[in-house]
């Protein structure tokens, strides 16, 4: 039956969560990205939250609530509201333990979950993005060998985020043709880090890249175990999640150049009375919504326990496209100021160009 | 709760709407090159069909609501066929006015009749507060004067909901909409366009010389001009809050079908359309492809939420002219760009691709503009007046 009621919960989901990032992420947010880093009190601000360890079962310590999907679709775009680096740095944790949970095998699960209830931040991080042209998530260059009942990894990963605190990564790498993903520890032997990544845009998020050399791993270190694990599943609620990160930035920068052009005057009237910058804006709110309901579908579809590559798939790219149309509409609506960095819309439109190449990092 | 699936009952009713459509695609052809022909008020086939409200017969709680089911019939609909329906379905946007702004005794007594709307002149057609048609009150009676066009099911109508002013000095607050029957003295249709496409659609231009109508023939029966306000013309134009989401489903019915067509050609020709990859495994034209799918889902998604708040009672006039405009970009750029995906077979009349981009171009101008659509949503986002954004 189609839909598009928020349940109460929901609803108070997104209210505390509109909250907190007005008070918790917007204040902060041009610092992080001017100094390229993060502040603890944030993570710890972030981590009180609950938004990690709610869904994760009573027996390892969490609030064992059901899995949602479009909840989590929900909390993204408010979170991305506030600031997207902000955002997935605080969500990157949660991407490696729905991973876990959804697809992990009963070991793995109670060996890994656990961390993620204690009330400190625990980070681990996915480790999809490699870099080097023509990227193609499905068929990553890092390559698994497999020897007996042994693997053997090598290659390297970008784009990695909160990697220098994270226990573990979840690496995406082929193995004979097919995509697998590999529990990987901080300090498995062959595992180097590189200095911290510096990035066009989401500076605020510390990222880095993973030189991966003939790492030994056991079946028990492959996503599902022996069993193995549905990885494209995995890409599809990565997409859905930065469907609606990009939702949330491209809101940002409406509901921040409407008022701006209702304030600047230029030829006796503001702005935003000429239609060729009301049409303008009229589009930023036409595709924000609509990029919107995509990212919900997808999540929904992934709720229902469907097939939905193809929708993530088509949430991912459109939402990509019109973010960076936002951002760059945003901008030119501010003109000079939209160039001047005391103004949040140039760190948006390079987060919209940043975001709209990854995959990985977080999930619905 | 946020759902996009389709119940079974959903499905079995939209399978029916299909079944159909594609009976009515068969005559597609014939009506799109005799434009001067009318499609039989009921086709053949349509006798083993059952009445659209046998299909929804069974409807529970648990089925998508009525208000997102039409949008998705109308799009079922004209993915058949934009103009050629299995069963003339009595009504049209007339009918739609005075279900709106009609008192219970008007309803009574016309909603019978199908109704066409006149509303575009040949001297105005987005801003109606120019319109030059006039009815005076003589006696017992309105007395009409002057001419319409665009008039869509003109022909096919039985009256028509009509807007004129009574007090041209008032602006908008002096237009009124009246009920004209077919018949009546005085009114006559001049002509059928000749259209570039939904040429089975018949669209009219009427002419009114001296026109008497009884005074009670206007709409709603509030005959004062209030000088400070739009008076009862903001309470008209609300019409188009319902009827905006199903002509952009109607228009996306089409797109989806050129979508299908171009698809199959595509996979035929060998060209492997995925998801859930990057762009850069995908061929150039899968990738254009994929995008203008994508287009597709979101502006369909776009309609569903202006009618799912329409039928949950909620305010919907915003969002109705996100989906409007929307949609009228997206079909536009949906057919042209299967067309430009497949190349010289496309423009050939052996395929109906060809007609549906012809045939949707229409979805981004009628029951307003992409550009009045945009003034709306502008204005209802930086909570402007319409003398504050023109």
């Amino acid at each position: 039956m189609i839909s598009f009621g928020l349940s109460e919960e929901q609803e108070l989901v997104r209210a505390t969560l509109r909250e907190f990032a007005r008070d918790a992420m917007r204040p902060i947010a041009r610092e992080c990205d001017e100094e390229s880093k993060i502040p603890e009190e944030f993570l710890a601000q972030a981590w009180q939250l609950g938004l990690v360890s709610t869904q994760i079962p009573e027996a390892w310590g969490g609030g064992g609530e059901p899995r949602s999907p479009v909840t989590h679709a929900l909390l993204l775009e408010e979170l991305a509201f506030g600031d997207a680096a902000l955002a997935l740095a605080a969500l990157a944790p949660a991407g490696f333990a729905h991973a876990i949970l959804d697809q992990g095998s009963e070991e793995q699960r109670r060996r890994l979950l656990p961390a993620f209830c204690e009330s400190s931040p625990h980070s681990a991080a996915l480790a999809v993005n490699e870099p080097g042209p023509g990227f193609d998530p499905r068929r990553p260059r890092t390559q698994a060998r497999r020897r007996g009942d042994r693997y053997c990894l090598t290659g390297r990963k970008c784009l990695v985020p909160l990697a220098e605190r994270a226990s573990h990564f979840l690496v995406l790498a082929s193995c004979e043709g097919a995509l697998e993903a590999f529990v990987v520890a901080r300090d498995a032997a062959g595992l180097a880090l590189s200095p911290p990544e510096k990035s066009l845009g989401l500076r605020g998020l510390p990222t880095r890249s993973l030189e991966l050399t003939e790492i030994e791993l056991a079946v028990e270190d492959r996503l599902g175990g022996a069993a193995g694990a549905d990885v494209q599943r995995l890409l599809d609620r990565s997409r859905a999640a930065l469907a609606a990160v990009m939702v949330g930035l491209s809101r940002a920068v409406l509901e921040y150049a409407a008022p701006y052009a209702k304030e600047r005057r230029a030829f006796g009237e503001a702005i935003a009375q000429k239609q060729a910058i009301a049409f303008g804006l009229a589009d930023m709110h036409i595709e924000t919504e609509a990029s919107r309901w995509l990212a919900w579908k997808a999540a929904s579809q992934l709720e229902a326990g469907a097939k939905a590559t193809r929708a993530a798939h088509l949430a991912h790219r459109y939402a990509a496209g019109q973010c960076m149309r936002i951002a760059d509409q945003g901008l030119q609506v501010l003109g000079g100021h939209g160039f001047i960095r005391e103004h949040p819309v140039e760190m948006w439109y390079r987060g919209a160009r940043t975001l709209g190449v990854l995959e990985g990092m977080v999930s619905v | 709760m946020i759902d996009f699936e389709l119940s079974e009952h959903d499905r079995q009713v939209l399978g029916q709407i299909r079944a159909e459509a594609l009976v009515c695609r068969r005559y597609a052809r014939h009506y799109d090159e005799n434009e001067h022909e009318f499609p039989p008020d009921e086709l053949e086939e349509a006798g083993d069909f059952p009445t659209l409200l046998e299909t929804l017969r069974g409807r529970s709680e648990s089925d998508t609501p009525m208000a997102v089911m039409s949008a998705l019939i109308a799009a079922g609909q004209s993915w058949g066929d934009y103009a050629v329906r299995m069963r003339r379905g009595r009504g049209a946007l007339g009918n739609a006015a005075l279900r709106a702004a009609g008192t219970p005794e008007q309803q009574e007594r016309w909603g019978h009749l199908t109704l066409a709307m006149a509303i575009t002149e040949p001297g105005c057609g987005s801003d109606p507060s120019q319109l030059k048609t006039s009815a005076v009150l003589d006696g017992d009676e309105w007395v009409i004067n002057g001419e319409k066009i665009f008039v869509t099911t003109g022909c096919r109508a039985e009256g028509v909901v009509l807007w004129a002013t009574i007090d041209r000095s008032a602006g908008r607050a002096g237009i009124k909409s009246f009920l004209v029957e077919k018949g009546t003295p005085g009114f006559a249709v001049a002509y059928k366009e000749k259209k570039l496409g939904i040429r089975a659609d018949d669209t009219a231009a009427y002419v009114f010389q001296d026109c008497r109508v009884p005074r009670g023939n206007l709409l709603g029966g509030d005959e004062s001009v209030p000088r400070e306000s739009s008076g009862g013309f903001r309470g008209v134009m609300k019409t188009f809050n319902m009827t905006r989401p199903l002509v952009a489903a109607i228009g996306l019915g089409m797109a989806e079908a050129a979508l299908d067509l171009t698809r199959e050609a595509l996979e035929q020709a060998g060209v492997e359309i995925a998801y859930g990859g990057g762009t850069h495994g995908q061929s150039a034209a899968a990738e254009r492809f994929v995008r203008l799918e994508a287009l597709y889902e979101a502006a369909l998604l776009t309609v569903l939420r202006a009618a799912w708040l329409a039928g949950e009672g909620e305010p919907n006039n915003l969002e109705s002219s996100v989906c409007k405009a929307k949609a009228g970009a997206a079909v536009r750029e949906i057919t042209q760009g299967c067309i430009e995906l497949l190349g010289p077979m496309a423009v050939s009349r052996d395929h109906l691709l060809e007609k549906w981009f012809r045939d949707v171009r229409i979805t981004d101008i009628y029951e307003g503009t992409g550009e009045i659509q945009r003034l709306i949503i502008a204005r209802s986002l930086l909570d402007y007046t319409r003398d504050e954004l023109r």
